[in-house]
């Protein structure tokens, strides 16, 4: 398909979708068949190799694993912390990445979070987040998943700050990203079926979380929140 | 002088005695989760996944620290003044009963869980607090969650949940919004009750 036919398929389905008419969402029927979309390769693909994954190796493997590819991204972290304006939570996480790496033998072991030096989460999205722009609308990314505009257009910088997708050759760097992917899915069997059961509107449910973990994240955890209830017990 | 001292010693007694009865939030939130957690590791029903009796246990353990009317009350947002006495009490019934069943549906994972308490600071005159958790799986981030809690005439009580960083009543306010809008109140009560149905008709659990 040429790009022209594909964008004027994309303006169909939009235009063709009842949507809530949420402003931070004007995609919202596109995003809701992408996400249809994404549903049917995490149910027949992604979901099954997760459990299997999970049915199959011991606990200690997987921990490793999942160690493992953690490390890998606390050099890129330390960046993003550093760009932020935070230069102590960079070295520490750089530090994190030189003790995991020798002491816990190329990131298998995490010494570092038991020594104390808590293991951070960022990503350009959120350096941009913290520069003050905005989220922009929301988007569900085709594979990708849920995301906003601003975190989209970070992820070429992401992309290029990830030391798994920068290895070559290239046949390990599939390989590679393809366990780290059935290894993130399989930590999130547990969350995806909450999601499913906690939601009344499954896409609802899951653009706001989004949208709230993405906030929190830019502001470190530290956000104002909900004021209490005046009517303590009142229908009661 | 010694009548008055007398006195004083009373009145320093009967706070203490209110005290004890009355935990600071952080350590009325430690004592439950524990608790709870204790209860888990020690049942293999429980460890194994028995539905019905997690919900028992959730109902009596947990339950009477939030204030579930309130938390409805913030999660149905500004349509909340406009529904009846009548509405407001069945929607903060079955917005309870959904929250228990999803609660229970990952509390068997409670055992293995290390929890990090963190020490509130609150000034005594304080009335609305946050107290915050981080719950420390081996390898992974700590995730970080919060209870915002109010004092109230029966001790503090929980109004939202934050777990990374996601309220669970703002999260429900979009959707409850979109129900009530489209159907109105009797709308999101049936909704909700639909809901609670299906759940109970098959229990999540075949797939772990």
């Amino acid at each position: 398909m040429s790009a022209r036919s594909l964008l004027l398929a994309l303006a169909l389905l939009a235009a063709g979708c009842a949507t809530n008419g949420d402003p931070r969402d004007p995609l919202e029927g596109l995003n809701r068949g992408v996400q249809a979309f994404n549903d049917v390769v995490d149910e027949n693909a992604l979901q099954p190799a997760a459990r299997l994954y999970r049915n199959v190796t011991p606990r200690v493997l997987r921990d490793g694993v999942r160690n493992f590819f953690n490390n890998l991204d606390d050099l890129f972290i330390g960046a993003n912390n550093l760009l932020q304006g935070k230069p102590v939570a960079a070295v520490s996480d750089w530090t994190r990445f030189a003790v995991n790496t020798t002491l816990g033998l190329l990131g298998v072991i995490d010494w570092a979070s038991d020594m104390g030096l808590e293991k951070h989460n960022e990503d350009f999205g959120q350096t941009l987040g913290r520069w003050g722009v905005g989220d922009g609308m929301y988007l569900v990314l085709p594979l990708l998943g849920p995301s906003t505009l601003r975190d989209t257009a970070a992820l070429p910088i992401d992309w290029a700050g990830d030391p798994v997708l920068q290895h070559t050759p290239v046949d390990e760097r599939n390989a590679l990203t393809a366990v780290r992917l059935v290894s993130r899915r399989a930590d999130l069997l547990e969350a995806s079926r909450m999601l499913e059961e906690a939601a009344l509107d499954r896409y609802v449910f899951l653009r706001e979380a989004t949208l709230q973990r993405r906030r929190s994240l830019v502001y470190d955890g530290r956000l104002p929140r909900e004021r209490p209830p005046v009517e303590e017990g009142e229908a009661r | 002088m010694r009548r008055m001292l007398s006195c004083v010693a009373l009145a320093l007694a009967l706070a203490a005695g209110a005290a004890q009865a009355q935990p600071t939030p952080d350590e009325l939130v430690k004592a439950v989760m524990l608790d709870i957690q204790r209860i888990i590791v020690e049942d293999k029903e429980l460890r194994s996944g028995d539905r019905a009796k997690t919900i028992r246990l959730i109902e009596q353990k947990a339950l009477p620290h939030f204030n579930h009317v309130g938390m409805t009350a913030l999660a149905v947002g500004a349509h909340w003044r406009k529904a009846t006495p009548e509405q407001k009490k069945r929607l903060a019934e079955e917005f309870r009963t959904l929250l228990v069943r999803t609660y229970a549906s990952s509390l068997s994972a409670f055992g293995d869980q290390k929890f990090e308490f963190r020490p509130l600071r609150m000034k005594p005159e304080d009335t609305d607090v946050t107290v915050q958790v981080r719950v420390l799986q081996s390898g992974a981030q700590a995730v970080p969650v919060d209870y915002d809690m109010e004092k109230t005439a029966r001790g503090w009580k929980v109004y939202d949940v934050r777990v990374a960083g996601i309220s669970l009543v703002v999260n429900y306010r979009t959707e409850f919004g979109n129900v009530v809008r489209d159907k109105g109140i009797d709308g999101l009560v049936g909704a909700l009750q639909a809901k609670n149905k299906s759940l109970d008709a098959a229990p999540a659990g075949e797939q772990k």
